[in-house]
């Protein structure tokens, strides 16, 4: 759909500010509504936007299949290793006075890492389940011209 | 009301969650209502509609009337509505739900940790392992549809051959969304 100039220029307006939002709910969630759930899905809006005007293979060359899955998984390690570093250092599974001196700052940082580990998991699994939808009807296409290529859709 | 346009379904759908987002905010539920937006009606949504590529707009019509699933959903919703009588009274200051482990955090978790969001507070330290277990949920999502999608199709799967990916369905929908 890049050929349309309304919602090129629209979305290269858009775009720059969804993720800016995004990165906003994520890092204010401790003053303001807002976490690392909903700042991963307006995370991801804002990539499903540009596969949407630019189309996928340019959404992808952005983050590759590849880092997706990797950095999905990231996530909840994040999450579960901030846990173990808590009874690494002397409390209980996620506990976070362990972390800091301070334990207001101790509550903050954990809180803070965490999730960021709930935002990355969720913007990449969000991302990965549109791509895995979005490229499925391509590769269907690609199945059915391979071998009979008089029979295209 | 009765829509068998698959794509007027699933607009009607993030309408509904709009909507009820709106009602989250008029309850002072933000963070609900950030969900409810962000999830609802902006992620599912496109990913109804990515789905709507691979298969037809209208849904396939049935000839009769299930009476039987009309009978089950009509009983189950008496029963609701009855149940709803022993509810306690909308907002009272003597619910349960005002009474039991809410006056802690109130008092407690800026105390605690300092952090002027309660909400946050609750989800990411007094009920860390609750949210890591959603964390889990949500990955396990991601690799339930990667082991059904990522086998390519091939002329000889069932179904493959037999159907073309439906061209209105796809189309028209994307088209509409933009």
């Amino acid at each position: 759909m890049s050929d349309n100039g309304i919602l090129r220029i629209i979305a290269r307006f858009l775009i720059p500010l969804i993720l800016l939002v995004g990165l906003y709910i994520q890092f204010h969630g401790e003053y303001s509504p807002g976490g690392g759930f909903q700042a991963g899905v307006v995370f991801a809006v804002g990539w499903i936007l540009y596969v949407l005007i630019w189309g996928l293979e340019r959404g992808l060359k952005v983050i590759s299949l590849k880092a997706m899955y990797v950095l999905s998984a990231a996530g909840v390690l994040l999450y579960a290793g901030t846990g173990l570093l808590g009874v690494l250092l002397g409390g209980k599974y996620l506990e976070f006075y362990p972390l800091l001196e301070s334990p207001h700052a101790a509550q903050q940082a954990g809180i803070i890492v965490v999730e960021f580990g709930v935002g990355l998991t969720v913007a990449t699994v969000a991302m990965l389940i549109f791509t895995l939808f979005a490229r499925r009807r391509s590769e269907w296409i690609a199945a059915l011209e391979q071998d009979d290529p008089e029979q295209r859709p | 009301m009765r829509v068998r346009d698959l794509f007027a379904a699933g607009m009607l759908f993030a309408i509904y969650s709009l909507v009820s987002a709106g009602l989250f905010t008029v309850l002072d539920a933000g963070d609900v209502a950030l969900t409810e937006a962000a999830v609802g009606a902006g992620l599912s949504t496109i990913l109804v509609l990515a789905v709507l590529t691979l298969a037809r707009r209208y849904e396939h019509p049935v000839g009769s009337h299930n009476w039987l699933a009309l009978s089950v959903v009509l009983v189950t919703g008496a029963l609701l509505v009855y149940a709803t009588l022993d509810l306690p009274e909308f907002g009272a200051a003597d619910n349960p739900a005002q009474v039991h482990v809410g006056p802690f955090y109130i008092e407690n978790s800026y105390r605690d940790m300092g952090v002027p969001n309660m909400v946050a507070a609750v989800l990411a330290s007094y009920r860390s392992i609750d949210t890591m277990g959603e964390a889990f949920v949500i990955f396990a999502a991601a690799l339930a549809v990667f082991a059904l999608l990522s086998v390519r199709p091939r002329r000889d799967m069932p179904g493959v051959r037999r159907r073309h990916p439906p061209r209105s369905a796809a189309s028209k929908g994307e088209e509409d969304e933009a």
